[in-house]
Order: C-alpha cells, then structure tokens, then sequence
C-alpha cells in the first residue's frame, strides 16, 4: 500500500476505469510531445515508403494514399506524459491495405519520419486492424503540430508510438530501437502494464 | 539493453519557496536519489486516503551539484495535482517520486556552447536546471536567455537569474501581457528580430533548448529555423494544460 499523501482528496474522473490505464488521467486537451520543430512538407513532394525486408519497395504519393481505401477508426489514445483522451477520431489507411502490396518476413518495424524522428513496433502490433496511417482527426485534415499530414496511428500502445510526419515504415528482421526508445522510453510501451520508461 | 524498474522513492519536502503568485518550488530530501542531469523530469504519485492514485510529471529546476531535488510546481487553476502542491503540501510532508527520466532534453557542461536557451513561462523550470550546473560548475560556456513571460508575476528566478548574469550569460525577457512601469526590455510576443538581437546566430552553432507551452514552442521553433538554425539542433519540450 502507497503512503498516503496527507491531504490529498484528488478529483476522481467519472471516466470509465476499464477504460483509463493506470496512472492516466483523462483530458478534453490535445497536448503534444515532440522532441523539435515541426516539419513542413510541402504535399507535393510527400510520399509513403515501404522499404527494408520486403521482396521490392513499394512508395505512394499523397494523392495515391487518399485513393486508397479508407477507414475511420475511433479510439482512445494515452500518452506517456499521463494524459488519456477517450473517443478521438480519425480517417486513414490501415498499415494493414498498405502491407498487401509488399510480401515479406519480417518481424519488426522501424516507423520514419520527416523531422528524423523514428519508432520501432513488433510488425505483429501493425497488422490485424490495429494500426493506421492516419491523415484526418476529428473530421478535418490533420494539423502539423499533431502530426500532419499524416501520422501512424497505433492506439493500443503509448501515443509516442504514434509517429508523427510519419513518411515510412522500414521492415527489419530485427528490432531496432526507435528515438524516444533510446532516451529512455520503453521499447514496447503497453499503456496498460503501464511501461512507461526502460526498465518497466 | 535489460535495466532494473525505476523504483518509487518517498521523497520528504524540506522546504517550500514561493516563487511567483501562481508557482512554488518544493525542495525535498530523496533517499539514495541517483543523481540526475539538467532537462530531465520526475513523475510524481499522491495517493488518497481510500487508495486513489494520480500522477504527474514535473521537470527538476535543481542543478545535479545539490543535495536536495527542487521541482517547482505553476498552479493550474481547477487542476488536480498543482493546487494541492502549491497550496495544501507542507513541510515535513511526504510525496512518491520516481525518476529521473529521458536524457534528450538534457545539458551538460562538457556538451559545450553555445548555449540558446528559450523558454515560455514555467517552462524556465528545465532550463534554469541547465543555468544552475552552469554556474555550479563555474562554467563559462556562453550562454544566451530568453524569457517570455506575460509579467513579472509571472517569472521565475528573477533574483537569482540577476545573480547568474554574468560569465558569459546573458538574459533577456520579454514581457508579453503587462510589462513592469519603466521597462526598456522587449514587450511583445517573441519574434525573429528579438532571436537576433538575443545571439547566438547559426553561424555560432548554438545548442538550442526550447520549452514552454505548445504554441510558444511552436514559435519558437519555427522562427528559429527560419533564421537558419538546422531544426537537428534545436531540442523542445512542449507541454500543454495539465492539471
């Protein structure tokens, strides 16, 4: 049993507790955590690159992703620094439609990014429905402070995991730690065994 | 590489010092604290009398010299966790620590300068951790301020910022909502000119340290690499209403 912090009442949520990991508290905000600047890049010049252990490379320009088929997922999304936010909305491909056209082995994902920022995820927890290329949030086109034009949407693991300016994902046989995951992140980041830093 | 959880610390607070209106830095004695470097942060866990638990994190404002770990804490009004810290902990009282985390957002004296130090409001708090082990280390690395803040209620560490001004540090602020009567300084929201008045040019190759709230750092940042500055050399840390 944790000492009791001596006059300490805290303000319950009403949030649903089967929903709210541990240590998470739930916000209306939208707070960010980037490591720089935010990237600009121009739409034009944008593409999407499959690379690393796959039998060719495979890249689509912005105007190829929004053709391809779309789905709009609803999720709850938690961040390491502590806030959760139930409900969020978006629009994107499935990682899922992008991997059919690509065959490969591989194990693990090394997520790129404009801005050099990287995350690394099992290729296990990039399939099945369970992560997007996101381009729309909340109805309209994704900001560039949260990650336009176009994010990875991972909901089931720490939102750091949802790479910002996303703008590949390279196959590996191997894993590779990612940014945050080399200045003391966890490598996984299972917001619901609450591993937060090296070392959970 | 496999490493040992970070295990919660009982930290007790041995003092508490009323910076501004709305922030306090509580001091507090960590038992066996395994030392920290400048930038990194702590999370911080209060627990309820029937069991409930929150945390937050809050960034180290102590230099890694000193015995005794200071957080300093802005009261977000209708928060959780800042009001009791700023207002109901007392000394003598004792609160979960756990830490120090991430080693990006970090400075050392050996990493060298130029130092250009940007910060918006409370989010002088990492940045000053920078300017202690600065001066504990009698370091004369040059080092640049620049402090935005909406009045002087609203800026931390005046007097001791007056003191550290010297050995190739300079500070400047900027008021943006309610200058003091007979200011001189700047008075306006940051902006290319005030970074090129405040050096270091990109010609320097400056490290950058930018924190602050999510619009000030996103600014900030982008001035900054409009000036020149190669976006790789310029480390941020946002953060947003946070109870």
């Amino acid at each position: 049993m944790a000492p009791i912090s001596r006059g300490f009442r805290g303000r319950r949520s009403n949030a649903d507790p089967t929903r709210l990991p541990p240590g998470q508290y739930l916000t209306r905000d939208f707070p960010v955590l980037s490591a720089g600047p935010t990237p600009h890049t121009p739409l034009d010049e944008w593409s999407f690159l499959i690379s690393g252990a796959v039998d060719g490379p495979v890249s689509w320009t912005w105007q190829e992703l929004l053709e391809l088929p779309a789905e709009t997922p609803m999720a709850d999304i938690h961040c390491v620094t502590k806030w959760s936010k139930f409900d969020t909305t978006w629009k994107g491909v499935s990682v899922d439609t992008l991997l059919a056209a690509v065959g490969t082995d591989a194990k693990y994902v090394s997520a790129w990014c404009d801005g050099g920022y990287t995350t690394n995820l099992p290729l296990d927890d990039m399939t099945g429905g369970r992560a997007w290329i996101a381009y729309e949030f909340g109805g309209k086109p994704l900001a560039p402070e949260h990650g336009g034009p176009a994010r990875l949407l991972v909901p089931h693991l720490y939102f750091w995991k949802s790479a910002k300016w996303v703008r590949g994902l390279e196959l590996l046989d191997h894993d590779q730690p990612g940014f945050w995951e080399r200045y003391g992140y966890h490598n996984y980041g299972d917001p619901w065994k609450e591993q937060r830093y090296q070392g959970d | 590489m496999p490493q040992a959880p970070v295990v919660w610390r009982l930290a007790t607070v041995r003092q508490l010092i009323d910076e501004t209106p709305r922030a306090r830095t509580l001091v507090l004695d960590v038992p066996d604290w395994p030392g920290h470097t400048a930038g990194q942060h702590v999370d911080v866990r209060l627990t309820a009398d029937d069991g409930y638990q929150t945390e937050r994190s809050f960034s180290i404002a102590s230099a890694p010299e000193r015995a005794t770990v200071a957080l300093t804490v802005e009261r977000i009004d209708g928060g959780e966790v800042s009001p009791y810290l700023t207002e109901e902990l007392r000394v003598g009282d004792t609160l979960e620590l756990r830490g120090p985390f991430t080693s990006y957002f970090v400075w050392r004296t050996e990493d060298g300068g130029p130092l250009l130090l940007v910060a918006g409001g409370s989010g002088l708090v990492p940045l000053m951790a920078m300017l202690r082990h600065r001066a504990a280390n009698s370091s004369t690395v040059e080092a640049r301020l620049l402090l935005s803040a909406r009045s002087l209620d609203d800026s931390l560490y005046r007097d001791e910022l007056a003191e550290l001004t010297a050995d190739g540090l300079v500070t400047h602020v900027t008021f943006t909502r309610e200058p003091p009567p007979d200011w001189r300084g700047f008075a306006r929201r940051i902006d290319a000119e005030m970074l090129r008045t405040v050096w270091p040019s990109p010609h320097q190759r400056p490290r950058i340290y930018v924190c602050g709230p999510t619009a000030f750092v996103e600014r900030a940042a982008e001035l900054l690499v409009q000036l020149g500055h190669p976006p790789g050399a310029i480390r941020t840390e946002r953060f947003g209403p946070s109870g």
